[in-house]
């Protein structure tokens, strides 16, 4: 089991040195080895050999998961008895993982006084699994965890995704351990291998420089998070209608380990990305932080949202809750501009699925115009001005 | 007071540049740094040990050479530090990864609080945290931003939610994940580099902490990567040419043509 490299085959050029993301690779008496403590049987060194002396036992012998598991669940998140958007976003593309498997589409539910729940039927849910009781209008997680293991103990779903908001990246990793089960953060992709009814979990990894394709072979049920506005809400059929289960509330779950004293709500300066119709972005290639008001300049004669890649946050240019990308927000606006930004993929995970994407950059080789719908290779401290004076003449 | 910090080393990443002739990473002068969210959960031990007595003890799952990100620990204020290192770990994911950090928490034995960054910079999923409390079956609390008190079999911390903050209590052993609104990590002492010079550093393997082999690892692993890929974008821009004024004026209209201004 583990990674073996061949010594026979092995010639030392050093190819698989620097790709390795660990830095875990050295070359000794003209052979590769490997410090196999911290690997994580990525490949990329295998693929990069030429001499196929990398071996990787990747899928190990074990025994098939069980296939008493059916359906496709969504955990359909609610805060204050609103249903988050995510949560129509995953019951879209449950439906379609749900249609190639050839099984139901449920939504479970839990809090109180929740509304609209039979709304999530159009978005393609065929059950509603819901649990509503006074005790859960306070969201603690708790419970959460207690409830949702439960219902998935006794209905056994073989898929269960959750949004991978705060409150989900909280509670779901708990979920997933005490059903000692695998869980794969943050999709991009979810597709489905049909011969071996697997789901196909893609993610960026290594600060979202590369992408994984990740399993879970045996354990079931299959669990994952995605990111709000990853994946694109269908348009809604009334026609299609949900049976809504009502369960009970298991109050023993209550005698929680943690208790909710207080909370405040945050009325500072609210910034509303994942709404917003059009973003204007700035990168690295602002240069300092004067420099940002060419943005929100560009923005306010928009009337678009101001967002950033990493950097300028790193910058302390602008806040964090302006950025876009893989530890920021993920966004779907109609319009993005990406000004002064190269396009890491950490950047363009948070952000590809826009509409219209417009790129300006001084270096055409920006991996941004890979994703642009329309780019500029300029100077952007020309261009944006010039591009605000054009859009306020109107 | 008694605390374990969960530290992982990573590849200094956010710099990191695809090789567009090979399509491979570009790896040279990428150092391996300590995750940046781990330091304000070290920080926060740190800060809490001083308050109330006790110890904090580093803790790390990686190869041999995060033992230098242990001392760097030590140099900012742990007291102990332990590497959990074994070719059996290669391969493990986020529940195998909690599982064995689980097992050595457990080893080091009279712990009240374990803190953890909210999540890492290269895996990114912030799963380690919430899935080590549920080894350990003890509290959990997720985007600490304070610790108000922690006495009396009372842990009381004030975390981030996404509308505001709550405050929460729990009663301790408990496992936080901490934000770094925490606080500002200290730089090292020059008592603490010499500390950290010196100081004994133990291994840990699988059998040491007791984990049977087919618990660690890709063997203790739920799911596994099967594939690895640098995107590939077929797809390009359509490219505005001239000078800047043909290319905003192309950009404008384009841009009322299809409604979007």
């Amino acid at each position: 089991m583990g990674i073996q490299i061949d010594i026979e085959k092995c010639t030392g050029c050093e190819t698989c040195v620097p790709v390795c993301p660990f830095g875990l690779i050295d070359i000794i008496d003209d052979k590769a080895r490997i410090k196999v403590e911290g690997c994580n049987l990525c490949g990329a060194c295998k693929d990069a050999c030429a001499y196929e002396a990398i071996e990787i036992e990747q899928v190990l012998e074990q025994a098939p998961a069980s296939d008493e598991y059916r359906g496709v669940w969504v955990f359909a998140e609610q805060r204050h008895g609103e249903i988050k958007g995510v949560a129509y976003e995953l019951l879209s593309k449950g439906r379609e993982l749900a249609d190639t498997l050839k099984t139901e589409l449920c939504a479970v539910c839990i809090g109180h006084n929740i509304k609209d729940v039979a709304g999530m039927g159009a978005y393609g849910a065929d059950k509603i699994y819901l649990i509503d009781d006074p005790a859960l209008a306070i969201q603690i997680e708790d419970p959460y965890v207690t409830e949702l293991a439960r219902l998935i103990r006794e209905y056994k779903p073989e898929i269960v995704l959750a949004g991978a908001t705060p409150f989900g990246r909280s509670f779901f990793p708990r979920v997933a351990a005490r059903l000692h089960t695998g869980l794969t953060a943050d999709c991009t992709g979810l597709d489905i291998d049909t011969e071996k009814r697997l789901l196909l979990q893609t993610r960026p990894t290594f600060g979202g420089n590369i992408m994984a394709t990740i399993i879970c072979l045996v354990k079931r049920p299959q669990m994952a998070t995605v990111r709000p506005r990853t994946f694109k809400r269908s348009s809604s059929d009334t026609n299609h209608k949900a049976q809504i289960i009502k369960v009970d509330f298991n109050k023993e779950s209550v005698t929680s380990k943690t208790r909710l004293l207080d909370f405040v709500a945050d009325i500072s300066e609210k910034v509303k990305l994942e709404d917003a119709d059009i973003i204007v972005s700035g990168g690295r290639g602002l240069g300092k932080l004067e420099n940002f008001q060419l943005i929100r300049d560009l923005a306010a004669a928009l009337g678009a949202a101001v967002g950033s890649s990493r950097p300028p946050v790193d910058e302390g240019w602008i806040s964090y809750p302006h950025q876009v990308g893989q530890t920021g927000k993920t966004v779907c606006p109609k319009l993005y501009f990406a000004i002064g930004i190269s396009g890491a993929v950490q950047h363009l995970a948070g952000m590809q699925t826009a509409d219209c994407i417009i790129a300006v950059n001084d270096d055409p080789d920006a991996p941004i115009f890979q994703v642009a719908t329309y780019g500029i290779v300029g100077d952007l401290f020309k261009i944006v001005p010039m591009l605000t004076e054009r859009l306020k003449k109107g | 007071m008694n605390i374990v910090v969960c530290l992982k080393q990573v590849p200094g990443t956010t710099e990191v540049k695809i090789d567009p002739k090979t399509n491979t990473l570009i790896r040279q002068g990428i150092k391996n740094i300590v995750n940046p969210f781990d330091t304000y959960a070290l920080e926060e031990g740190v800060r809490l040990k001083e308050r109330l007595g006790g110890k904090v003890t580093a803790l790390s799952m990686g190869p041999t050479q995060a033992i230098e990100m242990l001392r760097d620990a030590i140099s900012v204020g742990a007291d102990d530090a332990v590497l959990l290192s074994d070719a059996a770990f290669a391969g493990s994911d986020t529940w195998a990864t909690a599982y064995t950090l689980g097992k050595a928490v457990e080893k080091i034995k009279t712990c009240d609080l374990v803190i953890c960054g909210r999540q890492t910079i290269d895996g990114d999923t912030g799963q380690v945290g919430p899935e080590l409390a549920e080894m350990l079956d003890v509290p959990f609390i997720s985007y600490v931003s304070k610790v108000e008190e922690i006495a009396n079999g009372i842990l009381r911390v004030r975390r981030m939610v996404e509308d505001g903050y709550e405050t929460i209590e729990a009663t301790p052993p408990a496992v936080i994940t901490v934000v770094k609104e925490i606080n500002t990590p200290r730089l090292p002492s020059l008592r603490g580099m010499t500390k950290a010079k010196s100081a004994q550093i133990p291994t840990w393997t699988a059998q040491d902490i007791g984990i049977e082999k087919d618990r660690a690892g890709l063997a203790g692993s739920a799911t596994q990567v099967v594939k690895v890929f640098f995107p590939q974008r077929e797809h390009h821009a359509e490219m505005l040419k001239g000078d800047p004024e043909t290319q905003v004026n192309a950009l404008v209209e384009k841009l009322r043509e299809a409604k979007l201004v």
